[in-house]
């Protein structure tokens, strides 16, 4: 067996401003000066914390952020003078995708690398938009070598990416063809993509290639950014170039490109594509072609048309919500509906096992990369939550989430997002960068071995497509609810 | 242990416990929050304008505002009596009659920061002032169901909803409603095991709450008639004046399982998978691990204790039957429950399992649970319980075997709403968890945990956190709780027409669905 692989994954605090979820806001007159709220009741020491932050404002510890609801401060208040609520600040972060709570989750991965665990059940609302209405199964007494991440058994989360013939050629006297074989394995089936809207600054570049590097993928760069990254970084990234550019590179786009496993390519007319395709080969006959396509509705035919002429890897992006994208801009469906859709059409064309694809856009969570892969992905793309890692907020601000970025006009910068201001910070540190990214990232990689181990499944490999080992709202609701009677919602309202 | 209750000289039936047998009553007693600040849905707020004069006393019908005699001042105003802006729809409100309008009221903050969509803030109070008082909640909490769009929360009884053409029958006097349960429908003949609610407490293990939390849901299912289950942890020895409620549970680590555990019950439930965390092993953490809780396990103090995931003595149905074959043999007179989690193929799991020989399913949908969990498992990993019941249900009708085993459903159940909405989904009886521990003082604020365990003491085995509760007390909440359930179902029952539970089980006639099921959600 080989060996296991492993995500090194190092305490790394974040440096940024926190949100916290919960605060004092009434701290009414009258205050007996017991203490016991200090001293007594908080058994998590947040008060004491505080004062430490009041001292010194620079420490990390944000008190607000530390404060888990436990109401033992305020029901123990000698006079009942505290009163607890939900930060409104908190309640302000990101959209209607990147939730609160999404974020949250995000810096606490970042911050430890560690799976988010918690008690008293569920919490959230019964199913809702995108892969909110997915369940995985699991499996009760079948199956043998299954263990968890605490186990024996080893579970495979390498995935392929390149041309994967059906069948391998051999020239008349016998020697194996090499070229068929291009095939490149990433040890986790995430790629560390650009960000969704434009983000300044080729730092983001290398923090998402040493990142790439030490987890062994892949990090996708604007050619003019991976121009600029120091040599060894190279073969961590997949340069994002246009067709046209791929004739004639600058100098150090040239050193990109020779040096690169994958690239991928903007999606062109078929004679730019073919041309791209063949300077490539020239350029560096080692390195994978992939296209990157933005995910419309019916990308699946231009997929089978690309693949006929020699391109077998795709990267579809969906929009920062994993949604289609629809012409002037609008929403459509989202990638689950959009994959499952295209996966089938490959299935049909007779080409899914021959062709590779990459979906990005709208992967905030780890059950995003393992429910994207069952709608029949072969890998995602990590974007936004790369940036959340570094504390973006997913606000509405400059980088407003218009689709595929742009700044929306007028709105102020964000202080802590990662093009601008504070966070500018964090990228200047890009150890501490690449870190955090490799943080999110081993923590992802344990709850898709956690996913997988309740699955029964031993590689991710076989997770692609598995639609009957998912439970989709939309077909268990009508099995469990058609023979209900169906009453209109207001009569309860 | 107090010896005024045990019956001396209990005969020894068979399957029942030689050991002396502990009794405890009955009987609603009010318990009140063991904080001194409770927490209600509204907050007053009285401003330095009040001259203590005395008028919101007058007209105050719940109590909230106080003042004794001889006091000058009015005292702290009670405000998790408060029944809100209802209140001037029965007269004054204190609001309007306060000569000085030093008084506001507003929705509690405090509530703001407990709720969430499944166990909403009033779903948390109502429960709080049933095992309070022991009694059904007033109307202006929303104690029947939460507000997390879908399952129960969509699901209504015909009756709770105008416009349905639902004529309601002749109601049952309720005294004349039986709302009991008999566990052992395979006619094998072993002993019959009788419940007088169709409910049961599930697993929670020594370790992963404290021995008051185990002991108290022990005491009210001895005064209820019913169980309470071990969990994986062990069996401790202050548990066996109880052994006629206790379910020994046998689960993948096996921690604490011996034989006299076995013997010494009326049940014994093997735990296959749980619906907090559905395809993983059990896992308590380092911390909690205490010499206490390792000696009843047969660990080391201060290691994390893992189960595997699964039973690595069984990969197939013949091999589950060998292990239910082998508790069989073990304890000639218990009954045996399976309980399993909701994957895809619950159905056939389910039949499997009766045809190995299990008296009891239990299903744990994967919502509930009350231990920590990683959270990608509590939301994601397999199907959430209200599917779960009608799939296996009318599967087992299908085969028809539906009336020779008995289906306990669980993970999530959080009101009587929801368990009388499960039975007439399909199942027979329920089995509750988080809803006892919220009954014990719980806020579900998620940190069960974390360090020393839960900051209300329920869910630690820290020495200080655990005497933050008393065992009377807790035992009061939780047969208070039971009772005001209790009144529910009957009072649903009564109105169903219906004189005993069992004839609710698969009446999803009765039930409504608000909206379509199965609509997608937009952003």
């Amino acid at each position: 067996m080989p060996d296991r692989y492993h995500i090194k994954t190092v305490a790394t605090p974040g440096r940024f401003y926190r949100v916290g979820k919960f605060g004092e806001v009434d701290w009414r007159e009258d205050c007996s000066r017991c203490f016991d709220c200090v001293k007594l009741k908080c058994c998590f020491d947040v008060y004491k914390h505080e004062t430490e932050h009041n001292r010194d404002p620079r420490t990390a510890t944000q008190p607000l952020y530390e404060c888990k609801a436990c109401m033992s401060c305020v029901q123990g208040c000698t006079k009942g003078l505290l009163t607890l609520s939900v930060n409104p600040e908190y309640l302000d972060m990101g959209d209607e995708y990147w939730k609160p709570d999404v974020l949250f989750t995000t810096w606490n991965q970042a911050d430890t690398g560690k799976i988010p665990v918690s008690g008293a059940g569920y919490r959230g609302p019964f199913h809702g938009f995108g892969f909110d209405s997915i369940w995985t199964d699991m499996s009760e007494i079948v199956r043998p070598t299954r263990d968890g991440i605490h186990g024996r058994e080893y579970i495979s989360t390498s995935v392929d990416v390149g041309p994967k013939p059906m069948r391998l050629q051999f020239t008349p006297d016998g020697a194996l063809v090499e070229s068929s074989l291009k095939v490149l394995e990433l040890p986790v089936p995430i790629v560390l993509d650009v960000p969704a809207w434009a983000v300044r600054g080729a730092e983001l570049a290398e923090a998402r290639a040493r990142a790439a590097q030490e987890l062994g993928t892949i990090a996708a760069a604007y050619v003019e950014d991976a121009a600029k990254l120091p040599a060894e970084l190279l073969a961590s990234v997949a340069p994002v170039v246009g067709c046209a550019d791929v004739s004639k590179p600058g100098k150090q786009a040239e050193g990109a490109l020779k040096a690169a496993k994958l690239v991928e390519l903007l999606d062109g007319t078929d004679d730019e594509v073919a041309k791209a395709v063949e300077a490539l080969a020239a350029l560096n006959p080692q390195a994978i072609p992939a296209v990157r396509l933005t995910l419309v509705p019916g990308v699946y035919g231009r997929i089978v048309e690309l693949a006929k002429r020699g391109v077998k890897v795709f990267h579809l992006c969906a929009d920062p919500h994993g949604c289609e994208v629809l012409k002037g801009g609008a929403q459509g469906r989202h990638i689950k509906d959009a994959i499952r859709e295209t996966h089938g059409k490959l299935v049909e064309a007779g080409i899914r096992d021959e062709v590779t694809l990459i979906v990005s856009g709208g992967i905030a969570l780890a059950e995003h990369m393992a429910k994207a892969i069952i709608c029949g992905a072969d890998a995602v793309g990590a974007d936004t939550a790369l940036l959340v890692a570094l504390g973006c907020r997913v606000c509405a601000g400059a980088h407003a989430l218009s689709v595929h970025g742009g700044a929306k006009d007028g709105a102020a910068p964000c202080p802590d997002c990662p093009a601008d201001g504070v966070l500018a910070k964090a990228t200047e540190d890009l150890q501490y960068a690449a870190q955090r990214m490799v943080n999110l990232m081993g923590a992802w990689h344990s709850q898709l071995i956690e996913v997988l181990g309740a699955m029964g499944i031993r590689e991710v490999r076989r997770l692609r497509g598995e639609m009957g080992r998912a439970i989709f709202m939309e077909d268990i609701e009508k099995d469990a609810f058609g023979d209900l009677e169906q009453v209109p919602e207001e009569v309860n309202a | 242990m107090a010896n005024a209750n045990v019956l001396e000289g209990t005969p020894h039936e068979a399957g029942r416990s030689s050991w002396p047998q502990e009794k405890v009553e009955r009987k609603v007693a009010p318990a009140p929050d063991r904080y001194r600040n409770a927490i209600g849905k509204y907050k007053i707020y009285r401003s330095a304008a009040c001259n203590s004069c005395g008028r919101c006393v007058q007209v105050c019908k719940y109590g909230v505002h106080k003042k004794p005699k001889g006091y000058a001042l009015t005292l702290r105003p009670e405000d998790h009596l408060c029944v809100g802006p209802a209140c001037s729809e029965q007269g004054e409100m204190c609001v309007a009659a306060c000569p000085q309008k030093a008084l506001k009221i507003r929705l509690n903050p405090n509530a703001d920061a407990m709720g969430d969509p499944r166990w909403t803030s009033d779903l948390i109070i109502s429960n709080w002032y049933q095992a309070e008082t022991g009694h059904t909640p007033p109307d202006y909490l929303q104690y029947r169901h939460g507000e997390s769009g879908g399952g129960f929360d969509k699901i209504r009884f015909k009756f709770e909803v105008p416009g349905t053409g639902y004529t309601p029958p002749e109601p049952v006097p309720t005294e004349a409603i039986d709302t009991g349960l008999d566990l052992n429908r395979s006619g094998d003949g072993r002993p019959q095991v009788h419940i007088d609610i169709p409910l049961y407490g599930g697993g929670m293990s020594f370790g992963s709450v404290s021995i008051y939390t185990i002991l108290a849901k022990a005491r009210s299912a001895a005064a209820w008639n019913t169980f309470s289950c071990t969990g994986e942890g062990g069996y401790p020895d202050r548990l066996m004046p109880y052994d006629d409620h206790m379910i020994t549970q046998v689960a993948t680590g096996l921690f604490g399982v011996r034989e006299d555990t076995i013997k010494r019950v009326r049940i014994v439930e093997f735990k296959y998978a749980q619906g907090a965390k559905p395809g993983l092993g059990g896992h308590l953490l380092g911390d909690k691990n205490t010499p206490e809780v390792a000696r009843m396990r047969g660990a080391v103090p201060g290691n994390a204790l893992f189960s595997p995931f699964p039973f690595h003595s069984v990969y197939s149905v013949e091999d589950h039957k060998k292990h239910l074959d082998w508790i069989k043999e073990v304890n000639p007179d218990c009954l045996v429950s399976v309980k399993v989690s909701t994957p895809t193929d619950v159905d056939m799991v389910a039949v499997g399992s009766y045809y190995a020989g299990a008296h009891i399913i239990h299903l744990d949908g994967s919502y509930g649970g009350t231990g920590a969990a990683p959270d990608i498992a509590k939301k994601n990993i397999a199907m959430p319980i209200e599917y779960g019941i009608p799939k296996v249900h009318k599967f087992l009708v299908a085969e028809g075997i539906r009336d020779k085993v008995t289906l306990i459903a669980s993970g999530g159940i959080r009101t009587a709403y929801d368990a009388m909405k499960a039975i007439a989904l399909g199942a027979d009886g329920v089995v509750i968890g988080t809803a006892e521990l919220v009954a014990v003082g719980c806020v579900r604020c998620a940190c069960c945990e974390s360090g020393r365990g839960c900051p209300r003491g329920i869910a630690s085995t820290d020495t200080e956190l655990a005497e933050l509760m008393t065992l009377d007390w807790a035992t009061q909440r939780l047969v208070n709780l039971q009772n005001a359930w209790h009144e529910q179902m009957l009072d649903i029952l009564s109105r169903l027409g219906m004189k005993s539970v069992r004839e609710l089980c698969g009446r999803s006639d009765l039930l409504c669905y608000l909206g379509t099921p199965g609509q997608t959600k937009t952003l």
